[in-house]
């Protein structure tokens, strides 16, 4: 079966080494986690991962019936099956002498992307959007030089209800 | 539920032990504990667990049980677990103390056998700090525990002691650990004791989707061939009856995998023995014939399959069990039967009728009488199987038979034969050696009516013969035989057969002599060459009333058959020579 990418949601008990039980189950069974967010969900005391990882049908079903076995996991949900809105930011410090930079500053705004620092030689970059936006926009200022990058990795929500 | 037995039994402990006094972590923990219907608990010492050996001390409620190491209390803990059905309880200090329960935790996790394992820590202020005997044990045993708990607040100490035996003890079974700071252990609350249990993300599904029991009736209704394959689930719900009811009102025939032995009496005709790596000759065939296979509280695991992509290629496949994550995960299930063993048989049973298998029935039991299990005997030599028989005969198959790991405990699987579940403790999923005989002596703790014969290999037994100490001390009459044939056999045997002959360490000779050694201990030892000295041997041990370790000298290059090399589809037997 075919291998796709997946966003999956968790919503987990907000207790220390929760984040250490999801990733050592992803770890140790052998799941890919192409990225992982963790942040506070909309009740008090849980929080929500967001996961991206890979597979066929048959290893995304496992993945959430192991979840599900960790007893601080409370709802998991492949959101990627739904209509769904995904967000990542990315800092991105790029080498950028006064000469250049009004070139790099036309790539950043035809992003709608920002330029949130400058320096006297490099500028740095947020972008905001999903994967694949952060990627273009990587993509298009490597020539430039980067220097530096840090992506949140991904938030995602189903649309609608 | 075990505080609702204590409050029915013993009155008068439950009223003392309910009072709500300022007491010590320790102090709250041995009431919870005692709370929960512990009776027996297996442990070692140490610098972080002083206050709760402090508390145990002068306590006449609490009953505790100094092993020799950590490994032999959390294996006996685990034996008294699998022989009586309730929750084995171990404790052990910080650092080393912990570590060295890690292969019993893993073990348990492994089989699903409901433990609570209680660690100390070092001060919660000290955690952090590499300080002296300071180990991560939640994070090291994240892996091979069901759940894991680090004690931050005294008061929460008693819910945590009961979220631990309910998550230990029901859905899928399996251990659960508490590690508690020492600081913790020796702060003082007021002691509270909610039975209430509400866990958001814990609901294990008990009743099944009627609808797959109506499609699994249906499929056996069409079947012409179908097998069911026991596991270990059925002997962990209780289900033996059910089975057996399920088995006669459907006349399907059974196999029971290695930790499903003991779940469906083997004196029963439908009855086919194990499958797998060493299995029948009949059960594998079944399996590989058949037109649908019931899969009960078994994990499909690959000893069992072996090759998967050719394991039972002409059955549709049904499977009941407790763990969701189970069903699907290693071969395609045609009917999933998530729930309790025991409920989904009850539910079954009111509607199950007899499939139409009188002919495959005729041609299994062909099969049987055909490629019986079978060994040469002979007068010269003393042949391992001729052992097991001898005492599967003498105790006439009713004792408790724990084993360690390798040809014996293959051998043992093959020629005891069981009536009975919960008589056959063995450590399947890990094959941990030095398991056996401290399980025996917790299984004996449990069981203090009942023979318990420990079976061992010459390796095994030397992983944790320190324990002979303790059967001595405390006269636990555990009868242990060791199969001894002075090499590591199983590893041996697969040495002659895949890697042409080269015995790449594996001899055992120089080994201690084992009657001296447990003469050393206070046991009595006793030894044996030949068939008649076994007769006597064995008939003296049983005879004797406290422990006896009984030395079997038994023919070295033996094998255990049928054999399938891994890489193989189950139905590719070596069947040996004889």
């Amino acid at each position: 079966m075919n291998t796709t990418k997946h966003t999956i949601s968790i919503l987990v008990n907000n207790q220390p080494g929760v984040l250490q039980r999801v990733a050592s189950l992803f770890g140790r069974r052998g799941y890919n986690i192409e990225s992982i967010t963790v942040g506070k969900s909309e009740e008090e005391g849980l929080s929500r991962m967001i996961i991206v990882t890979n597979g066929d049908h048959h290893k995304l079903e496992q993945i959430s019936k192991q979840l599900y076995k960790l007893i601080d996991v409370i709802k998991v949900i492949d959101i990627s099956a739904n209509p769904m809105v995904e967000r990542e930011l990315a800092l991105i410090k790029v080498n950028a002498e006064p000469s250049i930079r009004p070139e790099i500053i036309g790539v950043v705004e035809t992003f709608r992307a920002t330029i949130v620092d400058i320096s006297p030689k490099s500028i740095m970059v947020q972008v905001v959007g999903d994967s694949e936006k952060v990627k273009a926009m990587v993509e298009l200022l490597k020539p430039y030089g980067v220097i530096q990058i840090t992506r949140t990795g991904v938030a995602a929500m189903i649309r609608g209800v | 539920m075990s505080t609702q037995t204590l409050k029915a039994t013993n009155k008068e402990l439950y009223a003392k032990l309910m009072q709500p006094d300022v007491i010590t972590g320790s102090e709250i923990l041995l009431r919870s504990l005692l709370l929960e219907g512990v009776d027996c608990v297996f442990g070692y010492p140490g610098g972080a667990v002083l206050y709760i050996y402090d508390a145990i001390h002068g306590n006449p409620d609490f009953n505790h049980l100094l092993t020799r190491h950590e490994q032999g209390a959390i294996h006996a803990a685990d034996g008294y677990a699998r022989s009586t059905g309730k929750v084995g309880v171990c404790i052990a200090t910080s650092g080393p103390g912990a570590t060295n329960l890690v292969t019993g935790i893993a073990t348990a996790y492994m089989d699903s056998v409901p433990l609570v394992i209680i660690t100390g820590n070092v001060m919660s202020t000290a955690i952090g700090t590499d300080a002296f005997q300071e180990a991560d044990i939640t994070g090291i045993t994240m892996p091979i525990t069901k759940h894991s708990y680090l004690v931050r607040d005294v008061k929460d100490l008693s819910k945590i002691v009961h979220e631990a035996f309910h998550i230990a003890s029901t859905g899928r079974k399996g251990p659960v650990l508490i590690d508690i700071p020492k600081d913790v252990s020796a702060l003082k609350t007021k002691f509270t004791y909610d039975s209430k249990i509400s866990i958001r993300g814990y609901n294990p599904t008990v009743l099944p989707n009627k609808l797959q029991i109506e499609r699994l009736l249906k499929a056996i209704d069409e079947a012409k061939k179908p097998v069911i394959l026991a596991g270990g689930g059925v002997v962990y719900a209780g289900a033996q009856n059910e089975l057996l009811k399920f088995v006669t009102k459907t006349n399907i025939p059974t196999i029971t995998t290695l930790l499903g032995i003991g779940g469906f009496p083997s004196s029963n005709d439908l009855w086919l023995g194990m499958p797998g790596m060493h299995g029948t000759y009949t059960a594998n065939k079944a399996i590989q014939n058949c037109d649908l296979l019931i899969g009960i509280g078994a994990r499909f695991d690959d000893r069992v399959t072996m090759k998967v992509e050719g394991f039972a290629p002409n059955a549709k496949i049904a499977h009941i069990d407790v763990d969701p994550a189970e069903v699907g995960k290693v071969v395609e299930t045609a009917i999933p039967c998530v729930g309790d063993v025991k409920k989904v048989l009850e539910l079954a049973n009111k509607k199950a009728k007899p499939a139409q298998s009188e002919a495959w029935i005729e041609e299994l039991q062909k099969m049987k009488k055909e490629f019986p299990l079978k060994y040469e005997d002979g007068d010269n030599h003393l042949k391992p199987q001729y052992v097991i028989e001898m005492i599967h005969e003498t105790t006439k198959g009713e004792a408790i038979v724990t084993t360690d790991v390798g040809q014996h405990q293959m051998w043992a699987a093959q020629y005891y034969r069981f009536n009975h579940s919960r008589s056959w403790i063995t450590s399947g999923g890990l094959g941990t050696m030095g398991f056996g005989f401290p399980a025996a002596i917790g299984a004996q703790l449990g069981n203090q009516d009942r023979l318990v014969v420990s079976i061992n290999g010459d390796g095994g037994m030397q992983m944790c013969a320190q324990e002979l100490a303790i059967c001595a001390i405390n006269n636990i009459p555990v009868k242990i035989v060791v199969i001894n044939n002075q090499v590591l056999g199983m590893v041996r045997q697969w040495q002659e057969i895949i890697y042409d002959n080269r015995y790449s360490h594996i001899d055992l000779s120089g080994s201690p002599d084992f009657v001296k050694l447990a003469e050393a201990y206070g046991v009595k030892g006793l030894r044996a060459t030949n068939k008649e000295e076994a007769q006597k041997a064995w008939q003296e041990a049983m005879d004797t009333p406290g422990p006896v370790l009984i030395d079997f000298i038994v023919e070295k290059h033996e094998n255990v058959y049928p054999m399938v090399k891994q890489g193989s589809t189950i139905d590719e037997m070596l069947m040996g020579d004889s």
